[in-house]
């Protein structure tokens, strides 16, 4: 099911794709294209076709500045992973998870925490007061109006104090990207994840978890160290466009407070800004069978310059498509989603290839 | 045939309604096989919970053995065990399999036979002085349709799945996973077997409503019928509601599984998410069918324990009611993540947490019910308070995780685990308990014996928070749900989660004890054994009640 399926989808995102690498140059399109297509018949390991087709590209582009070559960071231990018997949330580096951070641990911990020590006091307390020996002749209370109306007056006021909050969260979740977002394209696949970078013409890559001993080896922890990881600039906003190819994944980076699912046919969007460079982890968060478990996400934050040396290396243009461009791409990428995602059927290739092949002349 | 109709209710012993009935008690077969009476009904579906309960108990002890340290150490043998593949990849399917089936069991063959089957059919008719359920036979249709259904599950665990044997869909059998992500029969297996528990639970809700309305003893008006009456009133009413949705969501799955339509298929013009709506539609109610009896069952419980009425009795029959109402209307905080707009998750934020409220009602009248009486603290007491303080620890985390933007970190994660165990495995599974040992003397005419009880419950509650409570921990540093394995950071919490399972399964040790011993050595009970608290009609009868009780229908002033 997987072999005959996720190529075709990968030939179609690949040719999707270079709709975003158009903006970049018309000498660019040409040379990520067909690396693209070998990529696809070979899902395993396509970054160094990628990079040695990209090598002419770099150099003619915009003038590197300082060190060209990407080595993968090592993570800082206790920043953007579990830690050892942890029992917090993992330090929030995004303006909406010191938010939600904020809002957990300043108002509905301690919050939940007095109610339950309120019930549980009530309880021995009404467990050592009333008890047969201490009180033989029981009352026959069984109503008091004032005091039914307190406790339900009480929680609903407790809860609209929750309820504010909670709302601006949710309203700050759901800003609308600004202008100058770094737009990723991410896909669920039974089980890796693919990323794409349409605006600075990388096509689609494969991250896969390392095997243990290669992971420990880089100093990684096993089951969430990948192969190739997702690349961001810091302080950057990044728009994550989320699908998934065979069944539902959900892409969720705790660090970020980020969890968006990844749905077959539909294209989620959701935002995350990073605001300290390091390495942060992360697992597929939605049944997907077999390997569920072995799907994780590890995105990488660099500094602008040295992200930029990332895209070259990967055969892409840092600063994005020109001026003229813009309305194109980002209308491209997600339109070209729900193709590649719905469509099945091999015959399908050449109808997509020829339809993008006219976007990319504009 | 002729036996049968003996066991009908209106059978001319009006003169003397405590008299010997041993004549009408049909043979063995007939009585357990083709039984109309509630009472053996009720008992069938007790001892088909405790059966379902033990294998999906093994199931989780076969998972937090797995779970204990980091690696995957047994599930391989295990899957070649029951007749699957020797490689990884059955390995790795068989721990879906396993969440998928302890899920369904717990919800369905589980809790839900206990709770309405259970104590439902024993209590409901005794409580409101009926003679029987409105309809004996459809009653005996009810169990069966279940008992089958509980086949069929546990048998899609032998027959191919996908990547092995069994059916690695999770309980909420998600498509596309559910569809084009799991060949073979074992899926379409447990969608039947979805069905008929589902077509089970409608005649049974019908057979409730029916009963409750109609077969009331004069003078027991609604608002005069004892609290788990009302309990099991509402929770048919889900039922009715809810299951049809079930049914219809499940059965565009098999029709896209099987004949090529595409309602949960993107490609098609239908979409995943769809099937999610429906499925939850269902499933919050579910979780409300799952507790709202166990409600009921510790208001009996209290009052009678504190030797007082229940405080704010109408407060408390129409908080249930209201939380029935309100459930209906939350289902999408089960999908917060799945790409909604910002307007609907405000709206099932907001909604959740209305919820709230009645649940509040309902444990402080509770306190306020014990606050002036005089306790006593039996068995079947102290898990009802073990079941106030769980269910307020579960049900405060249900405040976190109603907030949209906090569910974002936390969605399928362990701290989900932990909270709706707190709520069932700690909520629903105590009131079972504690109704257990409160009409274990009505039901089987022999007290069980205390120390045994106490001992059980101890242990028991112990065991369940050091298995639960660090799994908030776990899901508060990401862990994610329906993980085989994990990275090492995580391995502290697991192992001490582990731990909890082996102190709870000694405490479940003594409750096969107590039952065992009890049945056969213990003492008599009397016809109501638990003194002047106990107000309700079943306390009248004889323990064991006569075959047929209320020839002569009570009247309640």
């Amino acid at each position: 099911m997987k072999s005959l399926k996720t190529p075709v989808i990968k030939v179609l995102i690949a040719a999707a794709l270079s709709l975003g690498a158009v903006g970049v140059g018309h000498a660019q399109a040409p040379a990520t294209a067909p690396a693209e297509a070998p990529a696809a018949t070979a899902p395993a390991n396509p970054a160094p076709i990628a990079a040695d087709a990209a090598a002419p590209v770099a150099t003619t582009a915009a003038a590197p500045a300082g060190d060209a070559t990407y080595v993968p960071m090592k993570p800082t231990p206790g920043v953007g992973q579990p830690v050892d018997a942890g029992i917090d949330f993992q330090p929030q580096v995004s303006p909406v998870g010191e938010q939600a951070y904020w809002f957990n641990h300043v108002i509905l911990l301690p919050v939940i925490t007095v109610i339950t020590l309120i019930v549980l006091g009530l309880l021995l307390w009404v467990m050592f007061r009333f008890r047969a020996k201490a009180n033989p002749v029981p009352s026959k209370t069984t109503h008091n109006t004032f005091i039914e109306i307190i406790w339900t007056a009480i929680p609903v006021l407790i809860l609209a104090v929750i309820a504010v909050p909670s709302i601006r969260l949710l309203a700050q979740q759901y800003e609308p990207p600004k202008r100058d977002a770094l737009t990723i394209k991410v896909t669920g696949y039974q089980w890796y994840w693919g990323y794409a970078y349409p605006d600075q013409g990388i096509g689609e890559y494969v991250s896969k978890m390392l095997p243990e001993a290669q992971a420990k080896a880089g100093g990684e922890p096993y089951q969430l160290a990948v192969d190739n990881r997702m690349v961001v600039p810091v302080g950057r906003q990044v728009k994550l466009i989320i699908t998934g190819a065979d069944v539902i994944h959900s892409f969720a980076v705790p660090a970020f407070w980020t969890k968006m699912d990844a749905v077959p046919g539909r294209a989620n969007e959701t935002t995350f800004t990073a605001n300290k460079v390091g390495v942060y982890y992360g697992q597929c968060s939605e049944l997907c069978g077999v390997d569920h478990g072995y799907m994780p996400i590890a995105v990488e934050v660099l500094p602008v310059d040295k992200w930029e040396a990332w895209v070259r290396s990967k055969g892409g243009n840092p600063a994005g498509p020109v001026a003229a461009a813009p309305a194109a791409a980002p209308a491209a990428a997600p339109t070209a989603t729900p193709v590649a995602a719905t469509t099945t059927a091999p015959e399908a290739v050449p109808a997509a290839a020829p339809a993008a092949a006219p976007a990319a002349k504009n | 045939m002729t036996d049968i109709a003996a066991t009908a209710p209106a059978h001319g012993h009006a003169d003397h309604a405590h008299d010997d009935h041993d004549h009408d008690t049909p043979g063995f077969f007939v009585r357990w096989f083709m039984s109309t009476n509630h009472k053996d009904i009720g008992t069938l579906y007790l001892i088909f919970a405790i059966v379902a309960g033990i294998i999906g108990g093994a199931l989780s002890g076969m998972m937090r053995l797995e779970l204990a340290n980091p690696g995957i150490q047994y599930l391989g043998s295990w899957a070649q065990a029951l007749g699957g593949a020797q490689d990884l990849t059955a390995a790795k399917h068989f721990w879906n399999v396993m969440i998928t089936a302890h899920g369904l069991i717990m919800v369905f063959f589980m809790v839900m036979p206990a709770m309405i089957g259970g104590f439902g059919n024993w209590f409901v008719p005794l409580m409101i002085g009926a003679p029987d359920m409105a309809f004996p036979r459809m009653n005996n249709v009810s169990f069966w349709l279940t008992a089958v259904a509980f086949v069929m599950l546990v048998g899609s665990m032998f027959v191919p799945g996908g990547s092995g044997n069994g059916a690695g869909t999770g309980w909420t059998v998600y498509a596309p996973l559910s569809t084009s992500g799991s060949v073979g029969p074992a899926v379409d297996m447990a969608i039947f077997s979805l069905h008929l528990a589902g077509a089970a639970s409608i005649l049974g809700a019908i057979n409730f409503i029916t009963t409750i309305f109609n077969m009331r003893a004069p003078g027991m008006t609604l608002h005069k019928m004892p609290l788990f009456v009302w309990s099991v009133l509402v929770t048919a009413f889900l039922l009715l509601l809810a299951l049809p949705v079930l049914a219809a969501a499940i059965t565009m799955l098999l029709t896209d599984r099987n004949f090529g339509t595409t309602f949960y298929d993107a490609a098609g013009g239908g979409d995943p998410v769809l099937y999610q709506h429906l499925f939850w539609f269902f499933g919050h109610p579910e979780v409300y069918i799952m507790i709202l009896p166990g409600f009921g069952i510790v208001s009996q419980i209290i009052s009678t324990f504190s030797k007082k009425p229940v405080f704010g009795y109408l407060g408390m029959a129409y908080a249930m009611v209201a939380i029935g109402v309100v459930g209906f209307i939350v289902w999408a905080h089960h999908m917060f993540t799945v790409g909604m707009s910002v307007n609907l998750k405000m709206y099932f934020t907001a909604a959740t947490m209305v919820i709230a409220v009645p649940t509040g009602i309902k444990i402080f009248s509770w306190i306020a019910t014990m606050w002036g009486g005089s306790m006593t603290f039996k068995t079947p007491m102290m898990w009802s308070l073990g079941f106030i303080f769980m269910f307020t620890v579960g049900g405060v985390t249900g405040v976190v995780l109603a907030n949209g933007g906090v569910d974002t970190n936390l969605h399928d994660t362990y701290y989900v685990v932990a909270h709706f165990h707190y709520v069932l495995s700690l909520g629903a599974v105590f009131s079972l308990f504690a109704g257990f040992y409160y009409w274990f003397p009505k039901m089987s005419g022999r007290m069980y014996n205390e120390a045994l009880g106490q001992l059980h419950f101890w242990i028991f509650f112990i065991g369940v928070n050091v298995m639960f409570f660090p799994q908030h921990f776990l899901g508060q540093q990401g862990m994610p749900r329906r993980y085989p394995d994990y990275a090492e950071a995580y391995a502290y919490w697991h192992l001490v989660s582990s731990y909890g399972y082996v102190i709870m399964g000694v405490g479940m040790l003594f409750f096969f004890l107590n039952i065992g011993y009890s049945l056969f050595a213990g003492k008599k009970a009397a016809d109501n054994p638990w003194g002047e608290g106990a107000t309700t009609l079943e306390w009248t009868l004889s323990s064991p009640p006569p075959f047929h009780q209320f020839n002569e229908l009570p009247r309640i002033a």
